[in-house]
């Protein structure tokens, strides 16, 4: 690791201090970061947001903006120092020594231009002539298997998917064949099953062509699927550095700890306990810290921590942690302890909102997009309801339908029996206050010009029908079960973050004690030891409450954890329906299958992967029989392609929709496991 | 669970306020636009009681005078010192054209959050209307209007010139409304039961304020141009009016004789459209920084 001879390092940066000058000030972000990428090495930086990956990112490329600069330290990239270039030898640089894949690829390509333009530029810059150019640049996406390339080239950035354009840029960035390749968060906006094709076509580049790459992610589960080496960055500071395996199972950083404790994974469910969190906030920004930089959040801390700096001490010679106290980094206590007492669910009684046979057609410009197709299930009070599918797959419809923003085109939703308007305008106060939302991203959910006072109270008065005192004192208790405190009721949003902003709108849906909330994503756009504070709150008002929640999300550990069945759509269509557990453990429809296995998670997985090829079928011309059978690994046969299986209850409360009996399943998807068992 | 990060953003929300203000205040076009503006907004205000002469009836016997130490700016036909006459002439173009634009504004922006907010029919038979009355010449238009109107009155001229511009106010902020409409918070209303006149109006209205101001200034200098344009080809305010496009209008034809009945006013006009344009410019650079 620590080899002196100079080119055997791809990256090699030391002491590297980076500051933002903000309103005439410099505000340091990176503090004496160090770290050795290896050549044809991954090295994961992992961290939450604000911490300063992207501005490591930046340094490292040359492309800090105009009011950043690197302040101490130096950065050099195969044996070259990279902070000395100017002028034409930085242009040389950027052009063909490193190359840099961002997390938004629909801003990183223009707009303007066809794809195969700006693929063959990627080549152009490097003195192929024109005509060479545009074969490479064909040749480059066959690599990254992009499938029909000569179509694909002709075509415009906003025709492609999120997952073919990052594709695309992967192949203008290793276009020249980079010393290293710098990928910041290239998945983070994509659906697990291609997030999971991106992250196997890196690796499996990454093998072929021996580059290095620095690889960075908010995401623990994807740097452990993706690299060999990670980086524990926290508020600038590198603060736990070594091999991916020893990080997870023997961490030495307190926040390290934390981090991975806030990750719902392992099978974990609410009625095990609570998930632990990391109270407190990131320090802000450029602020002077003496001592420890976790000092403020870490239940281990003393006044040495607060006084004294740790170094990075090495804990074994790859193994480094920057924690006086890294040897009891392990009896971190939990920052949550009390446990709660969930009611049970009686489903023995009357479900709280069924819904009968919906069915949602859009039609757009001559087509019929079948959204929803015949969907049934039902809700009993004080239970999570999780729905799962990929992007596409009708889970936020079937929300919408519900809350009667989208009418049905057929079929019916029930609430305690009654029917519903299918319409929300036609909705009494008490099926408006019945059923509210928690929307994913709490930026646009809230509006900027209201306080958070107004935006309660207004709750308060159209839900629960209140005004005057009455509305106050119930405004002061909104807040305290929300855990928010007085002061920020006279703030506006741009004043929170987005931590309290999901908790103004958890408190907004629960103004007139709703009976079911359906939350769409409410954690995604959270980093991880925030969205375990919001989980909790939300099982807390669960057990206190017994509220039902349709729960959507993308993360099945997080839908593990919180709900107590699990709905699984694909292409509008029902597809299982079961407990939790059983639909996690097996036997599974083959399409939950293949969800499953593509979530790069902590503890990785013990059972080979199965990649789902291609994107999901246009909804607008499902497949005919099984919607599935032209991605399904188990396919039968002619039967999955001409006949749609039924709906039906294969064990008690599990349902499935395949041509493959329970036994079979259960048979074919143990043999399968069984191979890794000895290895593993 | 007090925030760190919450507080500080605070501060910094109120810093960014103070910074727009600095910007404003150090920005040279503004500085120059808002005194030309101040200027004729004072000679407004205080009218004849600043000017040497009485700009309507002091009517001397010095008729069509050269400017001179006695007349700075010359005197008219009718004997009238001019230079009373331009200080004075900023009052009817500064009362009508800010009301017309106020006009305009508080239709064009009712019609846009309907237009942008319900869509389907209601948006389309508007937005249809918009476009034709968009595609005729301004001029033409409300010179319609006032024929039709059959009254030459300031007040004419300014429910004229307000008709004539909401449906280019409309149109702003009905695309500033078709964006915020798609926002979640919209959503939430609706399904707490609001009323639609309560989202459009206290939900959405304060969010699309910044593109509004903006569209205002914009329209305030147009609005003075359109002002002054009605008058001078005779169906805007009328003489005895010491207004600027009025002294135009009386005097054009006489331009070769005296050449400075035409000239002062006519710079008097240009000043203030320049000097609103200024002021809109910078307020709109600070704002969409
Ligand atoms: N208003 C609409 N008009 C036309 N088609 C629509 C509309 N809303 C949704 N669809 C289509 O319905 C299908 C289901 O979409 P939906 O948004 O419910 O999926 P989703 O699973 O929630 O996806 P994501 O995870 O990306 O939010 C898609 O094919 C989508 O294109
Ligand atoms: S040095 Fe102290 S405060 Fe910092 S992480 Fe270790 S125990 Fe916590
Ligand atoms: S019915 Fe056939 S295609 Fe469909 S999921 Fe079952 S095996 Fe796969
Ligand atoms: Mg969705």
């Amino acid at each position: 690791m620590s080899s002196t001879e100079p080119g055997a390092t791809a990256l090699h940066v030391a002491d590297l201090d980076v500051s933002y000058r903000v309103r005439g000030k410099d505000r340091q972000v990176l503090r004496g970061v160090t770290l050795e990428v290896a050549r044809g090495e991954s090295y994961g930086l992992v961290g939450e947001s604000g911490c300063g990956k992207s501005t490591a990112a930046l340094a490292i490329v040359r492309y800090l903006p105009r009011n950043g600069a690197v302040s101490a330290g130096s950065i050099s990239v195969a044996g070259r120092d990279v902070l000395d270039l100017r002028g034409q030898k930085l242009r040389e640089y950027r052009a063909r020594t490193v190359s840099m894949v961002y997390q938004n690829p629909g801003a990183a390509l223009n707009p303007s231009i066809r794809v195969g333009s700006q693929v063959a530029e990627a080549f152009t810059v490097l003195g192929v002539p024109g005509g060479d150019a545009t074969d490479r640049a064909r040749d480059a996406l066959d690599r990254v298997q992009i499938a029909d390339p000569g179509s694909v080239m002709r075509r415009y950035p906003h025709q492609l998917s999120g997952g073919m354009q990052q594709r695309a840029l992967i192949a203008m960035a290793l276009a020249k064949n980079p010393e290293l390749l710098i990928l910041d968060e290239p998945t983070t906006g994509l659906d697990a099953t291609v997030e999971a094709e991106v992250l196997d076509l890196v690796s499996q580049l990454q093998a072929e062509l021996h580059t290095s790459v620095l690889f960075i992610s908010h995401n623990l589960g994807v740097i452990s699927k993706m690299c060999s080496r990670v980086g524990v960055l926290y508020a600038g500071r590198l603060v736990e550095e070594g091999p991916v395996g020893t990080i997870l199972r023997d961490p030495r950083h307190p926040y390290t700890v934390g981090l991975l404790r806030c990750i719902p994974r392992g099978g974990v469910r609410k009625d095990h306990g609570r998930l632990d969190t990391i109270p407190g906030f990131l320090p802000s920004l450029g602020a002077e810290i003496t001592g420890c930089v976790f000092a403020d959040r870490c239940a281990l801390a003393d006044d040495r921590c607060r006084a004294e700096e740790p170094r990075l001490d090495k804990i074994t010679p790859v193994h480094a942690s920057r924690c006086w106290h890294h040897d009891r980094a392990a009896t971190l206590p939990r920052a949550e302890i009390a446990d709660l007492e969930l009611p049970a669910v009686d489903r023995a009684g009357a479900p709280l909102v069924e819904l009968a046979q919906l069915s949602k057609v859009f039609k757009q410009r001559g087509h019929e997009v079948h959204a929803l197709t015949e969907v049934s299930a039902a809700i009993w009070p004080g239970e999570t309801l999780g729905l799962v599918g990929e992007s596409g797959s009708g889970k936020t419809t079937l929300a919408r339908t519900l809350l009667g923003i989208v009418p049905p085109t057929a079929g019916t939703a029930l609430l305690e029996g009654g029917e519903l308007p299918t319409r929300y305008q036609k909705r009494s106060r008490e099926e408006l206050r019945a059923l509210q939302i928690v929307f994913q991203n709490p930026d646009s959910a809230l509006n900027r010009r209201h306080s958070v006072r107004r935006i309660l109270l207004r709750s308060l008065k159209k839900l629960a029908g209140v005004g005057g005192s009455v509305a106050e004192t119930r405004m002061h208790d909104l807040v305290e079960r929300v855990r928010l405190t007085e002061r920020t009721l006279t703030q506006k949003p741009v004043q929170l973050s987005g931590g309290l902003k999901q908790r103004v709108a958890i408190a907004r849906a629960f103004a007139g004690d709703p009976k079911l909330v359906v939350c769409d994503e409410p954690t995604s756009a959270l980093d991880v030891s925030v969205q375990a504070a919001i989980l909790n709150l939300l099982v807390e008002l669960q057990a206190e409450k017994r509220v039902a929640y349709l729960f959507i999300s993308h993360d099945l550990g997080v839908v593990r954890y919180i709900s107590d069945r699990i709905a699984v759509l694909y292409l509008g269509r029902l597809q299982e329906l079961g407990p939790a557990d059983v639909v996690f453990e097996g036997p599974h429809h083959p399409y939950t299958e293949a969800l499953l296995s593509a979530v790069p998670t902590v503890d990785g997985g013990g059972r080979d992967r199965i990649r789902l090829d291609g994107d999901i079928p246009s909804a607008a011309s499902p497949p005919s029989g099984c919607v599935f059978h032209t991605r399904c690994p188990r396919k039968l046969g002619a039967v999955c392609e001409e006949t749609e299986p039924p709906l039906v209850e294969v064990e008690a409360g599990h349902h499935m929709r395949c041509h493959i009996p329970l036994e079979e399943l259960r048979r074919l998807q143990r043999a399968e496991s069984q191979p890794m068992a000895p290895t593993a | 669970m007090t925030s760190v990060a919450a507080v500080s953003e605070r501060s910094e929300a109120r810093v960014a306020r103070r910074e727009r203000l600095r910007l404003l205040l150090r920005s040279p076009s503004f500085l120059i636009g808002a005194g030309v503006l101040l200027f004729w907004l004072t000679c407004a205000l205080l009218g004849s009681r600043i000017t040497p002469y009485d700009p309507i009836f002091d009517q001397t016997s010095d008729l069509s005078q050269r400017p001179s130490t006695e007349h700075w700016f010359g005197t008219d036909r009718l004997g009238r010192d001019v230079f009373s006459r331009v200080l004075a002439g900023s009052r009817d173009i500064l009362l009508i054209a800010p009301a017309a634009t106020l006009l305009a504004t508080i239709f064009g922006t009712t019609l846009g959050l309907i237009t942008g907010y319900f869509r389907g029919i209601a948006d389309d038979t508007i937005s249809r209307v918009i476009d034709a009355v968009l595609a005729i010449p301004l001029i033409v238009l409300a010179v319609t209007v006032v024929t039709s109107v059959g009254s030459r009155s300031a007040w004419a001229v300014t429910v004229v010139i307000a008709i004539v511009f909401s449906p280019i106010i409309a149109r702003t902020v009905r695309a500033a409304v078709l964006g915020e409409a798609q926002l979640d918070y919209v959503e939430a209303a609706r399904l707490r039961g609001e009323r639609s006149h309560y989202v459009m109006f206290a939900e959405v209205l304060p969010n699309v304020m910044p593109p509004i101001l903006v569209e205002a200034t914009i329209r305030l200098g147009y609005a003075i141009f359109a002002v002054a344009t009605l008058t001078f080809i005779g169906f805007g305010l009328q003489p005895p009016s010491p207004d600027w496009a009025v002294q135009i209008s009386d005097n054009w034809q006489f331009l070769a004789e005296q050449w400075w009945t035409v000239l002062f006013p006519a710079i008097a006009i240009a000043s203030l459209v320049v000097a609103v344009n200024l002021v809109s410019d910078s307020v709109q650079q600070v704002l969409e920084r």
